[in-house]
This record gives C-alpha cells, sequence and structure tokens, in this order.
C-alpha cells in the first residue's frame, strides 16, 4: 500500500513559519520558559530541520522564581537535543540596577523579563525572537502578526503593523530593529495539548496533578513559596493541583485537579469553562493590561 | 478525537461598523460553548456597565484599546473556535471604507466569507466591495447572512428582495450560483445561526453553523498544480547523515511522489524525487498543503527560493509580469518605482512599468490612473530583474500571488494577483 502523507494544516504551517525564520534571519533565537507552548515549538523545530539540529539556541529568561521542576526540565531537553541554551537573569538587571524589585502584596518578576529581554537581544546581536505566544490566549495577542516587527526599545505599534497575506512573510528589518515571530499563533490550548499527546512530547511535571502547597487569594490559587508574597492571614494548606500554563511562581496560579495523566489533562482541558490566561495573575491588573505590556516590548 | 482528524476551515468576516458581524460571531462562539467562563463574565461585566439588557457578544471580538473606545473594530483579529468536526479559523475584518486592506489581508487564508447585510438597508455600497474583494482573491464560498431579521419582522420578502439584488451582483462575478448561499439570520437572537429558527419557518436551507459542518475537505482546497518552493537546504554534515542534502518547503496543489520526474527552477535542471520525508519517516506521496523535505536522485544545485515541479507541469516563466494589485501601504504605488517583489519565498527586484488602470470595486469598470493609493485596486505592468516561475492566479492562489516590499522602508505595500 502507499504510504501517503497527509499533513495537519497546523503544524505544517507552523514548520513553514520557524523555516522562514531561519532562513530569513542570520541569529534567531527560540524563547523557552519551560511551557508547553516554548516545548512544543522545539519539537516542531526538530521536525522543520531533521535530520539536521535546530539551527538556533534557546534563550531562558530566568526569574529567579521558577518552579524547580521546570529549570530541571529545561536542562535535560537541552542536553537530549543537542541545543545551545542561553539564560539571562533578572537577577542580574536588577544587580546592575536597571529595574527595581516591585514591593508588596502582587510583587512579581514577571514585567521586570521585558528590560532583560531586550539587554539580552542587544547583547547576543538577535534579530529574530521565536515565541509561542497564540492569538487564542488574550485579545491583544489576537491582533499579532506572525512576524512582528520590533524597533530599538522592543515596541509594538499595534496601529502600524505590516499585513501578511496569504502565506508570505516579510522580515526584512533595518538595523537595531527585530522581528519577533510566532510560529504557533493559530493554535488554540486544546490544539497544543492534543499535539502534545498525539506527539507523546515530555512536558514539566507541574502540569501533572501533584500535591502541593497552595494558598487562596482572589479566588486563585497560589503557590506557597519564599517568592510568592503572602499575608499571616492567609492560610497554606496542601491540595491536589496542576498549572495550565507555566510562567514563574509569582505571576501562575494554579487549579484544582486530579488529572495525572495526558489524556485526562486534555479531557479537562476539553471540558473546561476557566480560560487558561484567566490564571494568569498578570493579566488581571486591567482590562488592556497585555496590550500595555506588548506596547512596551512584552512578549 | 485528534486536531488531525478535524478539518480547519478559515474564515473571513466583513461587514459595515454597525450591522453586527461582532455580535454574529459572538453568538457563534457562544452556541458553540466556545467561550469560558471567565469571558462570559467579562462580557455580563462590560454589558451591564454599558446599561444594556442583553448581552453584547461584540465585545468578545473587538481587542484593542482604540477599539473599545470607539466601538469599532479596525484591525484583523483572530478567532478560534471547534466543534467535534471541525476547526474554526475566523479573520474578522473590518467593513469601514478605508480598510480595503484589511479585507485583502483576511480573504487570502480564507476558504469562506461570511458577507453581513442588514436586512432594514439591504445591498449597499460596502456589499458590493466585500463581495468584489471574495471574488478578487477567488475565496472559495460566500455566505450572505442577511442580519438583523428580528428587526423586519423575520418577513420573507425583505430576504427574497435582497437576494434578487444580490443575485445581480453574482453575474458580474467570477462566482456561479452554487458558490453563494443565503441564509436570513438574527445574530443577537440566534436564529439560523447554530441551529434554525422557529420564526423563519419560511426558510428551509441550513443554518450557518450547519453549512459550515458540511463543507468536505475538497470542496476547501485550492486545486492547482503540484509547486514545490523550497525554503531551507538541510545539510546536517553528522556522521550518521553526512552527504544528506534535503529540500525542506511547503508543497502547494497537486501532490509528489517518490520517483517523480521533477524539473528544479530556475535552472531548469532535471532530476527524480529519490525519498519524501517528514520528521524521521519516510513517505511514498505528498499532498498539498505538507511541509516535508525532498531528496532527489542527483547531485543537483538546489537553493533557497528555487521551486521543485513536475516536469510534464511547466508553469510560465517570465521578466514581465502583469497583476492586479491591492495598495495595503500609505505610500501609493507610481509608475518607475522599485520593489523588491516576493512570490512565495523568492524575490526578485521589480519596476513598475505602466499602470493600466484603477478597478473600481463595484464591479462598474475601471479608470485611467497615474497612481494606486492606499486601498485602491488596479492593474499593473512590471519589469523584473530575474523571470519568475508563477501560474496565474486563476488556477493557483498560492503561485499566482506577491508581495511589494519598499526598498527603503522594508514595509510590505501591495499584493498582487497574476493574470
Amino acid at each position: 500500500m502507499k504510504n501517503i502523507f497527509v499533513p495537519n494544516p497546523k503544524e505544517a504551517e507552523s514548520i513553514q513559519i520557524i523555516r522562514e525564520v531561519a532562513a530569513q534571519f542570520e541569529r534567531p533565537v527560540l524563547l523557552f520558559s519551560g511551557g508547553k507552548d516554548s516545548i512544543t515549538l522545539v519539537r516542531l523545530a526538530q521536525k522543520a530541520f531533521y535530520p539536521a539540529r535546530i539551527p538556533f539556541p534557546l534563550l531562558h529568561v530566568d526569574t529567579g522564581h521558577n518552579f524547580p521542576e521546570t529549570i530541571e526540565f529545561r536542562d535535560q531537553l537541552v542536553e537530549e537535543l543537542g541545543l545551545e541554551l542561553i539564560v539571562a537573569k533578572v537577577q542580574d538587571s536588577i544587580d546592575q540596577g536597571k529595574v527595581q524589585e516591585e514591593k508588596g502584596r502582587y510583587s512579581s518578576r514577571n514585567s521586570l523579563q521585558t528590560t532583560t529581554l531586550l539587554d539580552a537581544i542587544e547583547k547576543h546581536k538577535f534579530d529574530a525572537c521565536i515565541g509561542g505566544a497564540r492569538r487564542d490566549e488574550e485579545k491583544a495577542r489576537a491582533k499579532e502578526r506572525v512576524f512582528s516587527v520590533r524597533d530599538d526599545f522592543g515596541q509594538w505599534d499595534e496601529k502600524n503593523q505590516r499585513p501578511e497575506l496569504f502565506d508570505m512573510l516579510n522580515g526584512k528589518i533595518h538595523q537595531g530593529q527585530n522581528v519577533r515571530a510566532f510560529p504557533i499563533s493559530n493554535w488554540t490550548e486544546l490544539d497544543v495539548w492534543e499535539y502534545i499527546k498525539t506527539e507523546n512530547i515530555a512536558i514539566p511535571s507541574i502540569y501533572f496533578a501533584h500535591k502541593r502547597e497552595i494558598f487562596e487569594r482572589d479566588g486563585m490559587i497560589w503557590t506557597a513559596s519564599e517568592h510568592v508574597y503572602r499575608e499571616e492571614t492567609e492560610e497554606v494548606k496542601e491540595k491536589m493541583v496542576r498549572f495550565r500554563t507555566v510562567g514563574d511562581m509569582t505571576c501562575t496560579a494554579a487549579v484544582l485537579s486530579e488529572a495525572e495523566t495526558l489524556e485526562e489533562v486534555v479531557e479537562e482541558i476539553r471540558a473546561s469553562t476557566i480560560s487558561e490566561r484567566g490564571a494568569r495573575i498578570d493579566d488581571k491588573r486591567s482590562e488592556a493590561a497585555m496590550e500595555n505590556r506588548k506596547k512596551v516590548g512584552y512578549f | 478525537m485528534s486536531t488531525e482528524n478535524r478539518k480547519l476551515i478559515n474564515i473571513a468576516t466583513a461587514g459595515s461598523v454597525d450591522d453586527g458581524k461582532s455580535t454574529l460571531i459572538g453568538r457563534l462562539l457562544y452556541d458553540t460553548r466556545s467561550l469560558t467562563t471567565d469571558k462570559l463574565e467579562a462580557i455580563e461585566r462590560n454589558s451591564k456597565q454599558k446599561g444594556y439588557d442583553y448581552l453584547d457578544f461584540s465585545l468578545a471580538t473587538d481587542g484593542l484599546v482604540a477599539e473599545r473606545e470607539q466601538g469599532i473594530t479596525i484591525d484583523v483579529a483572530h478567532i478560534y473556535f471547534n466543534t467535534d468536526k471541525t476547526n474554526y479559523i475566523i479573520a474578522d475584518t473590518p467593513g469601514h471604507v478605508e480598510y480595503t486592506r484589511n479585507m485583502v489581508t483576511g480573504a487570502s487564508t480564507s476558504q469562506v466569507a461570511i458577507i453581513l447585510i442588514d436586512a432594514r438597508k439591504g445591498v449597499i455600497e460596502q456589499t458590493y466591495r466585500h463581495f468584489f474583494i471574495n471574488n478578487l482573491l477567488r475565496v472559495g464560498h460566500v455566505i450572505v447572512a442577511i442580519n438583523k431579521m428580528d428587526l423586519v419582522e423575520f418577513d420573507q420578502q425583505v430576504f427574497e428582495d435582497i437576494k434578487k439584488d444580490f443575485e445581480a451582483l453574482i453575474e458580474k462575478s467570477d462566482y456561479t450560483e452554487d458558490q453563494v448561499t443565503f441564509i436570513p439570520v438574527s445574530a443577537l437572537h440566534g436564529d439560523n445561526i447554530a441551529s434554525g429558527s422557529e420564526t423563519m419557518s419560511w426558510y428551509q436551507g441550513p443554518s450557518l453553523l450547519e453549512y459550515l459542518e458540511d463543507l468536505e475537505i475538497d470542496e476547501l482546497e485550492d486545486h492547482g498544480t503540484a509547486r514545490f518552493s523550497v525554503q531551507y537546504v538541510v545539510r546536517p554534515k553528522t556522521d550518521t547523515h553526512h552527504d544528506f542534502r534535503g529540500f525542506a518547503g511547503k508543497l502547494y496543489g497537486g501532490s509528489l511522489s517518490v520517483g517523480d520526474d521533477v524539473t528544479v527552477l530556475p535552472s531548469f535542471t532535471e532530476s527524480k524525487i529519490k525519498t519524501i520525508e517528514f520528521f524521521d519517516q519516510q513517505f511514498d506521496e505528498a499532498v498539498a498543503g505538507s511541509s516535508v523535505t525532498i531528496t532527489l536522485e542527483d547531485e543537483v544545485n538546489v537553493s533557497r527560493g528555487d521551486m521543485l515541479v513536475k516536469s510534464s507541469e511547466l508553469p510560465k516563466s517570465e521578466k514581465q509580469l502583469s497583476a492586479t494589485i491591492c495598495q495595503v501601504n500609505s505610500k501609493p504605488l507610481r509608475i518607475g518605482a522599485k520593489y523588491i517583489l516576493q512570490h512565495g519565498v523568492n524575490q526578485v527586484l521589480a519596476k513598475v512599468d505602466s499602470i493600466e488602470g484603477l478597478v473600481h470595486t463595484d464591479f462598474s469598470g475601471e479608470e485611467a490612473a497615474e497612481q494606486l493609493k492606499l486601498n485602491d485596486i488596479g492593474k499593473v505592468n512590471f519589469r523584473l530583474s530575474k523571470p519568475i516561475h508563477f501560474d496565474p492566479y486563476m488556477d493557483s492562489k498560492s503561485n499566482g500571488s506577491f508581495i511589494l516590499i519598499d526598498e527603503a522602508s522594508y514595509d510590505t505595500t501591495s499584493v498582487g494577483f497574476i493574470q
């Protein structure tokens, strides 16, 4: 029988985009957070260039407040695939006096990452950063281009974006500009999970239900950790939880869950009624939270 | 069910500022249970704040701060939902006069277009424009949703009159009658959106969602001849794959099989397909839409921007082009101007030889023009630095289209459809 390759249209599109990044730019980098979206990107990049190695390094912007499971996973993946990993530390930006640690109840290093990222881009002369952002995550992201041109300050000019026609990608930029490329723009959260399941991709253990010390605030579940500010009145309990999205500890809320396997996680997502970024504390600051952060260079 | 088993439909929506497009999309999301609790709560909260006694679904789709303030959509927004059978992507494009650019952008990736008509207003200038652009871009299926039927007492005669007016437009277009479907709807109340309408029992056709669910994959594809554009040459240079030279790219139209006689363009070198590979697997054949890697029997010179085609199906190779251009940048296109022309992943230089005319987007013909301004559509002749290997847009969307890039700003200024 003839062995016919029938593509998954979303996978095919992502691979096409990743190849365009590698071909059109001199020094691309893949922004790797250790979360499921960037892990999916790594698999797609592997497929795009197989049997050759992925022809660009990974960049991890490390807030210092990561889940240890994520860091462990990251190091293992990098070693397995023989990739180059660059770690840019938010702590260094703080030590250099470029950013100031937030104080108080909702303090997080999430928005400080932007400075660290922009410095890393400049230092390593990256002209394209591949990110795992998806348009379905958040409404400001719904308008993001696949190739999004940023100026020297990393700023996003949402009113003046290059139109993207068919699947032709224009990555021409001037000195100092760089492009944020989003190969899985058109994937939904469910698409990502179904892909991870079909492809049997390894992901950090915190995506599966586990016992964790947590406390509740504003209807959300926070990790009890030295990195997360907690009032004395906020009581620490042990619960079965898992994470749907993995930022650092200060901006990622857990959900109560019993889903211990990929099958159970996919089922849970399919049946879920709270959208993914609903568990992101950083978006809750205001209606326009994401848009305002993107304008100044956040990915 | 896995994603791979679902079909993917890209839909472009277009409509005037207040004909209820966002409400229609919001309603589709609501009825397919695609709105999550927190999004629904945000809609309820916002609707209440504005003093509405109904849910304002338009808030589900209007993304940017400026839009929320003005209450209109100003750029292309992408909305995702799915059913058990289908993954849907809606490119929601604004219907305001000066935003032809966004409509063209949305239509370029869509197989289905939804044109909204306000039942109280009927076919207006906007309708002409939207339909014209869908016709120009050859969007395969057009759904004319005649909305706000609740405001005309669900009157069949209103529907029939609008349908008749629209049919006069179909005659002026390249569409056949069966590519255009008319559905009377009330987006606000949900009539004929996901399911039928009790109040409009005179309408026997499918609801909007039923129509989309029934479209077959075959009806959604752009049929053409196999064109494989090489994006990247894979050379691992490792011990295990020392001599491997694979050509990574995407296959458009038709299919390619191992053993096919192929010609490499622009060199016109001939060879045979040795392997078709995807990740760590090999296949006998790949179909349209595949991002695969191909190796050839012979050591031929192939680089990025080249195209592999079946030797029996050569495209046209020319240094002169006539194309319909839509200007998508505020800098006008003028005679004598030079651009970088990007055709697929291949780039050449192009010079504007002459502008044949400005095309009226209401099917009323052409007029002479010295330049094409933002949102203008015109017929333009180009001279190229090197030949490109194309098919007319009528035969192949992917191999019959190109973009123009400004040499100084690097902005994408225009999109072209080759005649």
